[in-house]
Order: structure tokens, then C-alpha cells, then sequence
């Protein structure tokens, strides 16, 4: 893993400008908080392309869904928390029904939303997402990977929900690092315990495996950063290779990577889990450190996730 | 990217356009009593001013629907799909044959107009409020594209209840639509509307749209909704305004053409019978085929 940190939100900015010079279609329509998600360095690197939809989420859907019938194709800048449930009806009729080319960027995901609290936290929005029809979902772990799946997302006419978070967090991947729609990461491989992390959290899940190596437990961390299509091969496969599942997001433990995790599992390799994230609940202002801790979302809540789930195991016996 | 492939649009005389009107009114009729279900009220209130715009005005091709110039409609107030789908198949579109499959299972013409299904359809519409939006997409589009195409938009008044309507009306003043046109369905009766029989009179809220999309920074032209020669001007009028968006207020009557439909709120949604087909088609005719 690198030291360098990347905020997402500045890779996305700096993002849609460099796909703007290739694709004379891309657009950006902002919901009057561009100088936070940082769609204003497209506002001022294309100022033509650049629509101000003001504080009306509501709206900027549907223009979306109406300029991605003329041949552009619209991004959205606003926070997770307004996009995915203040213009949700306008999202299903408009976009998720016709299965129209709108790209929905939510920032401020998670609980690490810079102290704004829980108005301003997304700890519900794959879940929302992943249950529109016709919408792929991708919550990218680091900036390397946001960029490859901006370019992604830009050669594919689905309608897509990309989830960002706000604050810098460490590269997990590298330049060589290729993304692709629906395809999972093995990152580590170890046969005892397999982590399932998906966005930001797959950081920590790194760190609980090294936590979990020191106490000679191997671990597998697999990246989802595409929650659907979901790559369930790779999650049977993990089972398969593992006594336990761990999954780790920042996002409600219902309906989001570990619900999605555990329909697979259920259906077709039922294999004992635990879901590391928010547990059905809103967050607060906070800190990061104190936010994380407090919530359970630590390298160390997965690591001893990880532990609990190995010694069920063990006393059960092969 | 100027426009090369701008289809054109039909011209009809006001006779021509009234019997128009009166043969969709009867084929609305007959296809709401086929389905066993739809509305009724909304559909004849907007028949004229979708002859008129499909007839006269909008810049087309039945042959080509999606034609990248072509003006765009949509109609906000989903629910009266079948009035659209009437016109769209007198319009060549579809065969008018296909009306009898409304609402059925596998029909293309959905209760509510699916984009995804029919040709000639520009939106997706039924939660009412939205179609105001994606004009202004479209309408904003068609500036980046350096197109002429222009999109109208027919809203329902009920439907000026909903918060979005405001939302991007105000938008689309901001960006000074010229482009975009919002008529206004104003029949005055939505669904089961506000208790005025109830001693509640004072909470009838103020019904004004005209004033509304003034005070927004809109064109406003106030004109009877059932009037060909009256539409026609206002989309004139409407296209010769440059400076931003136009609403037109059209001023109509629910179940519009039966006299025992007209103004009664029952109607919105109530399945004709045939002796009410029967009697509603006397009414429905030409005074010169009468003879």
C-alpha cells in the first residue's frame, strides 16, 4: 500500500476534466455544492458544459434523465444523502425505469462526512441503488480506481451510481491497476478467513489482515468495488476457499455489500458470516478516529470479526 | 452540428383539426370501455391541444420517431396516456388498431407513456410533477447541439401541487429557455380535489398559474384550451418569444366534448359504459355528417 493519500473528490474533479478533452458529450449538472464535490474544476475548465441546477435535487434528475435522451451524458455533483433518497422518485421513473445514461456521483458517503453529521452521512445508499433496476453501482476504493472506473463508465450506457467519500484516505492500487464493471480484486490470499470489503473500507480490511497475519491467521481480502452486477463467482469461490466470511463497508450492514454478500451466500454456499458496518442505525459529528471506533468500522472490529468467526469454527470442528 | 435531419411538420385547417378532435374523443371513449379501466376527464380536457400540436405544429416524422431534430414532447400528466396514444396513431405512429390493446398485458401502450416501449413517446412520465425536467434537459440539449428543435411540455394543474414544478421553473428561467414551452392542461379538477363542501372553504389554496410562472420569470399566454384557431396563435406566440420560456394556461374543461363528463370529477377515472359510449357519440359527431 502506498503513504500517498488521494481525497476522492479531487480525483473525480480533476477526473471529469480529463474525460471532458475525449468525450465532447460529457456534462455536468451540480446541485449548488460543486466547490465541495469538486465539480467546479470542470466549471472552470468547461463552462459550457457546466449546468448550475441550484438547491433542487429533484429537477437536476430529470434534466439529466432529458439531456441523456439528446445524445450527452450527464453527471451528477451533489452529496449521497440528497441523491439517493430527496430525488428518488425522479431517479426511478426517469432514469432507473427507461434505463437512461445518467451518471450519479453521491460525495460524502459513509460516516466520514467532515463533521456534518447524520443529515449529511450516505449509510444507506447502496442499498437504495443496488435495488434500482438497469443501475450499476461501483463504490471505487481508492482515486486510482475511481479513475478507472470514470473512464469505465464513460465507454458503458448504463445508468451508474459512483460512490465518493470526501476526506484523503491511502492508495490501494497502483498505475498498472486495471477497472472493470463487475469484476472483483483478490487482494490477499490466505485459507482461513475471507474478507469482503468494498470502497474506503478495504483499506482497513488490509490492515485487519496484517493485524490478523501477526496472530498467524491467513486472511484473503477481496475488493468489490462493483456492488451490481456483483461478482459472485469470486465470492462462491472465496467461500470455498475459507472457513468464514467477513464483510466490510461504511454503509448500513442492510441491504449494502454484506446484504448482498450474504443473498449469495445463502443461495448458493451458506457459510457462516459477520457483517462489519453500520448496524442499522444513523451517525453523528465526530471525528474520523472517534467516528470509526465508535461505530465498530476499525481494522481491529474486522480483525476480531475475523477471530470470533475462526473459534465458532474451530469449536464446531471439520 | 446544425440541423440536417429536422423533420417537418403537418398543416390542417381549423375544420380539419376539429374533427380530428372529435374522432379522438371517440376512440379515447372506446378504448377506456375496451380496457375496463383509464381515465377519462384528463384526456378529453387535453385532446385539442395535442391534435393541435401533433397536427400543426410539431416538426415530426411517424417514419422516422427518432429523428435527432425532431421537437420533443412529453406529457407531464401521465395518466392521460390514452389521449396521447389516440393522437400518435392517427398520426401514422402506430395502427389505430393497436388502441384496443390499452392496458393489456404485453401492450405497448402502457397506462402510463413508456419510453421504452412505443415509438413517438419522448419520456417516460406518471409521477406526476416530472416532465418539466427532462423538457429542460432536452430544451438545454438542443442549445448545445445548436439544434432548432423545440420541446413542449403539457402539464397537468393538479400536478403544479408538486414542488419539482417549481424547482424547474425556476431553472429554466434562469437559463432563459427560449426553446421550451409548458402548456398548462387548466382544468381546474384534480382527482378528489380540495373539501370545499366540507366548511373548509378558506383552505382552498390560491389557483393561479398564470401569476405563478409570471412571478418565476416565465412568457405567460392565457388561452381556451378547446379553441383551434386560439392554440394556434399561442404557439405562435410562444415560438416568437426569444427571451426565455413560454407557459401557456389553457383554460379547458374535464371530460371536454360529453356533455355528461364536462366538470364532473367523477369522470376522472370512470369506466364508460356502452349506453354512455352510445350517447356520448351523438355527441361526438360532425354537424355536417348529421345531415
Amino acid at each position: 500500500m502506498s503513504l500517498t493519500e488521494i481525497a476522492m473528490r479531487d480525483a473525480w474533479g480533476q477526473g471529469l476534466v480529463d474525460l471532458a478533452g475525449t468525450y465532447a458529450n460529457l456534462v455536468v449538472l451540480d446541485g449548488d455544492l460543486a466547490n465541495s464535490t469538486k465539480a467546479d474544476m470542470f466549471a472552470k475548465a468547461y463552462p459550457d458544459r457546466f449546468f448550475e441546477m441550484g438547491i433542487a435535487e429533484q429537477n437536476m434528475l430529470g434534466v439529466a434523465a432529458g439531456l441523456a435522451t439528446t445524445g450527452y451524458v450527464p453527471w451528477i455533483s451533489t452529496f449521497a444523502a440528497f441523491l439517493a433518497k430527496r430525488a428518488l422518485d425522479q431517479i426511478r421513473v426517469v432514469i432507473s425505469q427507461p434505463g437512461l445514461n445518467v451518471k450519479m456521483a453521491g460525495s460524502y458517503t459513509g460516516i466520514l462526512t467532515g463533521k456534518t453529521g447524520k443529515t449529511h452521512q450516505a449509510v444507506q445508499d447502496i442499498a437504495v441503488f443496488r435495488a434500482m433496476p438497469h443501475v450499476v453501482t461501483i463504490v471505487p476504493g481508492d482515486a486510482m480506481e475511481l479513475r478507472g472506473a470514470m473512464a469505465a463508465m464513460m465507454e458503458d450506457d448504463r445508468p451508474t451510481y459512483l460512490r465518493l467519500t470526501r476526506d484523503p484516505s491511502p492508495l490501494i492500487f497502483g498505475d498498472d491497476y486495471t477497472f472493470e464493471i463487475g469484476k472483483g480484486h483478490l487482494l490477499r490470499a490466505g485459507g482461513d478467513i475471507g474478507i469482503i470489503s468494498t470502497g474506503v473500507q478495504t483499506v482497513r480490511a488490509l490492515a485487519a489482515a496484517d493485524l490478523l497475519a501477526t496472530s498467524g491467521v491467513r486472511a484473503s481480502v477481496l475488493h468489490l468495488s462493483t456492488i451490481k452486477p456483483l461478482d459472485t463467482d469470486a465470492i462462491i469461490d472465496l467461500a470455498d476457499r475459507t472457513d468464514a466470511i467477513v464483510t466490510a463497508e461504511d454503509h448500513s450492514i442492510i441491504g449494502g455489500l454484506g446484504g448482498a454478500v450474504a443473498e449469495v451466500l445463502g443461495e448458493h454456499r451458506p457459510t457462516r458470516m459477520h457483517r462489519i458496518g453500520i448496524r442499522d442505525t444513523y451517525g453523528e459529528s465526530g471525528p474520523n478516529d472517534a467516528l470509526l471506533e465508535k461505530y465498530g468500522l476499525t481494522d481491529h472490529h474486522i480483525a476480531e470479526a475475523a477471530e470470533s468467526l475462526l473459534a465458532m469454527h474451530s469449536l464446531e470442528g471439520r | 452540428m446544425k440541423s440536417i435531419t429536422r423533420p417537418t411538420h403537418e398543416t390542417k385547417t381549423i375544420p380539419e383539426l376539429n374533427a380530428l378532435s372529435r374522432q379522438t374523443r371517440r376512440l379515447i371513449l372506446q378504448s377506456v370501455h375496451t380496457a375496463g379501466a383509464g381515465h377519462i376527464g384528463g384526456p378529453l380536457s387535453v385532446t385539442d391541444i395535442l391534435v393541435s400540436l401533433y397536427f400543426n405544429e410539431l416538426h415530426i416524422d411517424p417514419s422516422n420517431p427518432s429523428a435527432e431534430d425532431r421537437d420533443r414532447l412529453i406529457l407531464s400528466k401521465g395518466h392521460s396516456s390514452i389521449a396521447l396514444y389516440t393522437v400518435l396513431a392517427l398520426r401514422g405512429f402506430f395502427p389505430v388498431d393497436e388502441l384496443s390493446t390499452f392496458d393489456q398485458i404485453d401492450s405497448r401502450l402502457q397506462g402510463h407513456p413508456d419510453l421504452t416501449k412505443l415509438p413517438g413517446l419522448d419520456m417516460s412520465t406518471g409521477s406526476l410533477g416530472q416532465g418539466l425536467s427532462p423538457g429542460i434537459g432536452m430544451a438545454l440539449g438542443a442549445r448545445l447541439r445548436g439544434s432548432d428543435f423545440r420541446t413542449w411540455v403539457i402539464l397537468g394543474d393538479g400536478e403544479l401541487q408538486e414542488g419539482q414544478i417549481w424547482e424547474a421553473a425556476f431553472v429554466a428561467s434562469r437559463y432563459r429557455l427560449a426553446n421550451l414551452t409548458a402548456i398548462v392542461d387548466a382544468n381546474g379538477l384534480p382527482q378528489f380535489g380540495w373539501p370545499h363542501e366540507s366548511g373548509h372553504t378558506l383552505d382552498v389554496p390560491i389557483d393561479d398559474p398564470a401569476g405563478k410562472f409570471r412571478a418565476f420569470g416565465w412568457n405567460v399566454i392565457e388561452v381556451d384550451g378547446h379553441d383551434h384557431q386560439a392554440l394556434l396563435d399561442s404557439w405562435a406566440a410562444a415560438k416568437n418569444h426569444t427571451d426565455g420560456p413560454t407557459c401557456i394556461v389553457a383554460k379547458t374543461i374535464k371530460g371536454k366534448g360529453v356533455s355528461f363528463m364536462e366538470g364532473d370529477y367523477l369522470w376522472h377515472a370512470q369506466v364508460p359504459t356502452p349506453d354512455d359510449i352510445a350517447n356520448a357519440g351523438l355527441e361526438l359527431v360532425d354537424p355536417e355528417e348529421v345531415k
